[in-house]
């Protein structure tokens, strides 16, 4: 299964998501993003969606645990592509109400 | 029309996705929509990922699983000898977790309710947990 993908741009780190987000990639995804966070070089995080077609409560973890990192930084959530179940999974958890969501890409 | 899936498989991570799968390819025969198999896939996801991540601890040991098709109606059966629940009732509220310090949300038995059309859970300090999820296929729900 494709893997993670990681750009850095400006203050902001960009996350291609794989094809299926759960507990068995999460925890990687993680660390590789707070490694880049605590390195200073970064206080945004944005999770793409757009080749996602499946994510979990352990998704939905992995991102609240990410802006409760980088919120006190004064750094930005965004979710890009969200559809189809992602979106109800977002909505149900509550998620959509704290960070930025767009369903373009 | 009646089968049966039954299924042992070790508590790694890695048979999260192959476990959801599985019970996604056993349904396509009742033809659900794509809404109904996210459904099924979500619910046996998180049920699958709490025997691996609480019962056994990220430890290993084996998730029993029985997939039943009874005409349009599909029984879900995931169980494990782990550790089990405590309070059965407050582990069903919504965003209630024990391992916080994991970034667990909470959220794994509200999907499992919301997505299927019934959830019984039997648990037992240190004898394990047992899952029992319904759904019927066309149900329109
Ligand atoms: N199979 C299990 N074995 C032991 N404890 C469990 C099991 N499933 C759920 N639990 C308990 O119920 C709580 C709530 O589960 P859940 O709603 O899936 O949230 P989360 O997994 O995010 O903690 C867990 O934190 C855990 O304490
Ligand atoms: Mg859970």
């Amino acid at each position: 299964m494709r893997q993670a993908q990681y750009k850095i741009e400006e203050e902001t780190i960009k996350i291609k998501l794989p094809e299926e987000l759960d507990h068995s990639n999460s925890t990687d995804i993680r660390k590789e993003i707070d490694a880049t966070i605590y390195s200073g070089k970064v206080k945004n995080v944005e999770f793409d969606f757009s080749e996602t077609s499946f994510m979990d409560s352990s998704g939905i973890g992995m991102i609240m645990g990410r802006y409760r990192l980088v919120n006190p930084l004064g750094g930005k959530v965004a979710l890009l592509g969200v559809k189809g179940n992602i979106g109800r999974i977002i909505k149900l958890s509550g998620l959509h109400k704290i960070v930025g969501e767009s369903e373009e890409k | 029309m009646r089968d049966i899936l039954k299924m042992e498989i070790l508590s790694r991570p890695e048979n999260e996705g192959f476990a959801r799968a599985s019970v996604a390819a056993f349904v396509a025969r009742l033809n659900p929509t794509l809404e109904e198999i996210n459904d099924i896939k979500t619910a046996v996801s998180e049920a699958v990922t709490n025997s691996v991540v609480h019962g056994y601890e990220n430890g290993e040991g084996t998730i029993f699983m029985e997939i039943v098709i009874e005409d349009k109606v599909v029984h879900i059966k995931i169980a494990d000898e782990g550790m089990g629940i405590d309070d059965v009732e407050r582990a069903r509220e919504p965003l209630f977790t024990t391992k916080p310090e994991e970034e667990r949300s909470g959220m794994g038995f509200t999907f499992m309710e919301i997505f299927m059309d019934r959830l019984e859970v039997e648990s037992a300090k240190g004898k394990g947990t047992s899952v029992h999820m319904v759904k019927k296929i066309g149900g329109g729900k």
